[in-house]
C-alpha cells in the first residue's frame, strides 16, 4: 500500500516537472505561439498511447503461446491504458487544431488512422464483454488483438498514401523536418513522465483485472457446488 | 502434404451446401441493390459526380454486403456440431480455413461480376475497356474480405449478439481494403483510366500478411 502511495506521488511529480518544462521550459513557437505547447501533452499521450498497444500485442502472442491467464490480464490492461491514451490524442487534437488549421478536424492521415486504431481496439473491449466463457474470451480476444495490432500500419500506410495532404512529420520526418533542440529534450521528457504513469495505470489495472478473475473462478465454483 | 487435397474436398462441400439453396448469393445481390438505390439519393448521380462517388460507394455496399454474408460462414457449422467432425477429418485445421474463405472470395466475386453491369448502367461508368483491371481488383480485394472476415467469423460465431459483432469486428479492420480498392476503382474510373500500381501492389501486401496470420494462428480460433 504504502509502495502504491509513493510510486502514484513519484509518477506525479514526474508529470508535475513535465508540465513545468512545457510551460516554461520549452521556447515559444515561431508561427503557432503559445498554443503548439499542447504538443506536450498531445504527442507523449499519442507515442505512449502506442508504447501500450505494443505491450498488449506481446501479451495476446505470450497468451496464445503459453495460455496462462495473466498473459491474457495484461493484454486487456494494456488495451484499457492504450485506449485512455488514444482518447487524449483524440481529443487534444482538435483543440489544437482549431486555432491553428481553423477546423476542428480534418480527415487528415494521423488523425483518421488514430480514429480507426481507436475503433478497433474499443472492438477489441466490446469482443470481452460478449464471450462468456473465460479462456475462450482470453483466447478469442487475443487473436483478435493480433489482427487488430497487423492491421495498424495497413490503416496507416493506406490513409497516408491515399487520404492526407501529407503534412511531414517533424520528428523522425523528411530533411526539412526537426525540432528546437530544447523542445525535443521536453517532449522526451513528457513522454519518459507520461511512460510513467502509463506503468502505474497498468499495475494498477492487471492487478484488477487478476482479482476479478479470482472472483470470477470462486463465483464459478460456488455455482458447482 | 494433404492440406490441399483436403482443402479441395471441404471446398466442393461449401459450393454444394450453397448451391444447393443459393440463400447466401441471392440474399447478398438484394442487399447490394437495394443499397445502390438508396445511395443514389445522397447525391445527384450525374456523369461527373458518379466517377467521384461511384468507386467508394461501390465498395461500401460490398464490404456491408460482405460483413452479412460471412455471418453463417461458421454458424451453421454450429447447428449439428459439424465443426467437430470438420475438425476431426482434417490434420491440418487451416484447411478449413482456406475451403471456407476460398468459397467466400468466389461468392464474393460472383456477386460483384454479377452487380458489376447494373452499376455501370445505373451510375453511367464505362467499365468495358478496363473490366480485366477491375476484375484484378475484385478478385484481391475480395481475397483480402474473405480471409479476415472468415477468420472473425469463426470468432463471432462463437460470441452474444454475433450478427452486430461481426461488422464490428471486421469493419474497422478491413479499412485498408476499403481505401486501396476504392482509390484503385476511382483510377480505372477516370476519364483517362490508368492502372494505379501502388494500390494493387498494397492490396496484395495486405492478403498475404492476414493469410500468414491466418495460417499462424488459425488452428487456435477452432478450438474447442
Amino acid at each position: 500500500m504504502a509502495k502504491n502511495i509513493l510510486a502514484a506521488a513519484l509518477v506525479f511529480l514526474l508529470l508535475a516537472a513535465a508540465a513545468y518544462a512545457s510551460f516554461f521550459i520549452a521556447p515559444t513557437d515561431a508561427k503557432q505561439g503559445l498554443i503548439y505547447r499542447i504538443l506536450f501533452l498531445h504527442v507523449s499521450s499519442a507515442w505512449t498511447g502506442l508504447t501500450a498497444f505494443l505491450i498488449g500485442f506481446v501479451g495476446n502472442l505470450l497468451y496464445v503461446w503459453k495460455r496462462q491467464p495473466r498473459w491474457d490480464w495484461l493484454g486487456v490492461s494494456a488495451v484499457e491504458v492504450g485506449l485512455a491514451f488514444t482518447t487524449v490524442v483524440l481529443v487534444t487534437g482538435p483543440i489544437w487544431a482549431h486555432p491553428v488549421w481553423g477546423i476542428w478536424w480534418t480527415w487528415d492521415a494521423r488523425l483518421t488512422s488514430t480514429f480507426v486504431m481507436w475503433l478497433l481496439y474499443v472492438s477489441y473491449l466490446l469482443l470481452r464483454t460478449l464471450v462468456e466463457e473465460p479462456d475462450r474470451r482470453a483466447l478469442f480476444s487475443a487473436l483478435f488483438g493480433i489482427f487488430a495490432f497487423l492491421d495498424v500500419p495497413l490503416v496507416f500506410g493506406s490513409i497516408r498514401w491515399w487520404r492526407t495532404q501529407h503534412p511531414q512529420p517533424i520528428v523522425m520526418g523528411g530533411a526539412d523536418s526537426g525540432m528546437d533542440p530544447v523542445m525535443f529534450r521536453v517532449l522526451m521528457f513528457a513522454w519518459l513522465a507520461m511512460l510513467a504513469l502509463m506503468t502505474l495505470l497498468l499495475r494498477q489495472r492487471y492487478r484488477l483485472e487478476a482479482m476479478r478473475s479470482e472472483l470470477e473462478s470462486m463465483r464459478h465454483e460456488l455455482e458447482a457446488a | 502434404m494433404s492440406l490441399l487435397p483436403n482443402a479441395a474436398v471441404l471446398l466442393g462441400k461449401e459450393l454444394r451446401t450453397e448451391f444447393r439453396s443459393r440463400e447466401l448469393l441471392t440474399t447478398t445481390i438484394v442487399f447490394i441493390l437495394i443499397v445502390i438505390v438508396l445511395f443514389s439519393f445522397t447525391f445527384d448521380p450525374t456523369s461527373d459526380e458518379s466517377r467521384r462517388f461511384a468507386p467508394g460507394l461501390l465498395w461500401l455496399a460490398f464490404l456491408f454486403a460482405s460483413s452479412l454474408m460471412l455471418q453463417p460462414c461458421f454458424l451453421r457449422e454450429q447447428h449439428n456440431d459439424t465443426l467437430s467432425a470438420l475438425r476431426l477429418s482434417v490434420s491440418d485445421p487451416f484447411a478449413i480455413f482456406l475451403a471456407k474463405l476460398t468459397a467466400n472470395t468466389l461468392f464474393l466475386l460472383l456477386t460483384e461480376l454479377l452487380l458489376l453491369p447494373i452499376f455501370a448502367t445505373m451510375y453511367n461508368v464505362p467499365v468495358l475497356s478496363v473490366l480485366h483491371w477491375l476484375v484484378l481488383v475484385f478478385f484481391l480485394a475480395s481475397l483480402g474480405i474473405s480471409i479476415a472476415g472468415t477468420a472473425l467469423s469463426a470468432i463471432s460465431a462463437q460470441a452474444r449478439m454475433r450478427e452486430l459483432l461481426l461488422p464490428l469486428l471486421m469493419l474497422p479492420l478491413l479499412t485498408p481494403i476499403l481505401v486501396a480498392s476504392t482509390e484503385v476503382t476511382k483510377a480505372l474510373f477516370d476519364r483517362a483510366p490508368y492502372v494505379q500500381w501502388k494500390g494493387i501492389g498494397f492490396l496484395a501486401v495486405f492478403d498475404v500478411v492476414f493469410l500468414t496470420a491466418l495460417w499462424l494462428f488459425g488452428e487456435y480460433l477452432l478450438e474447442e
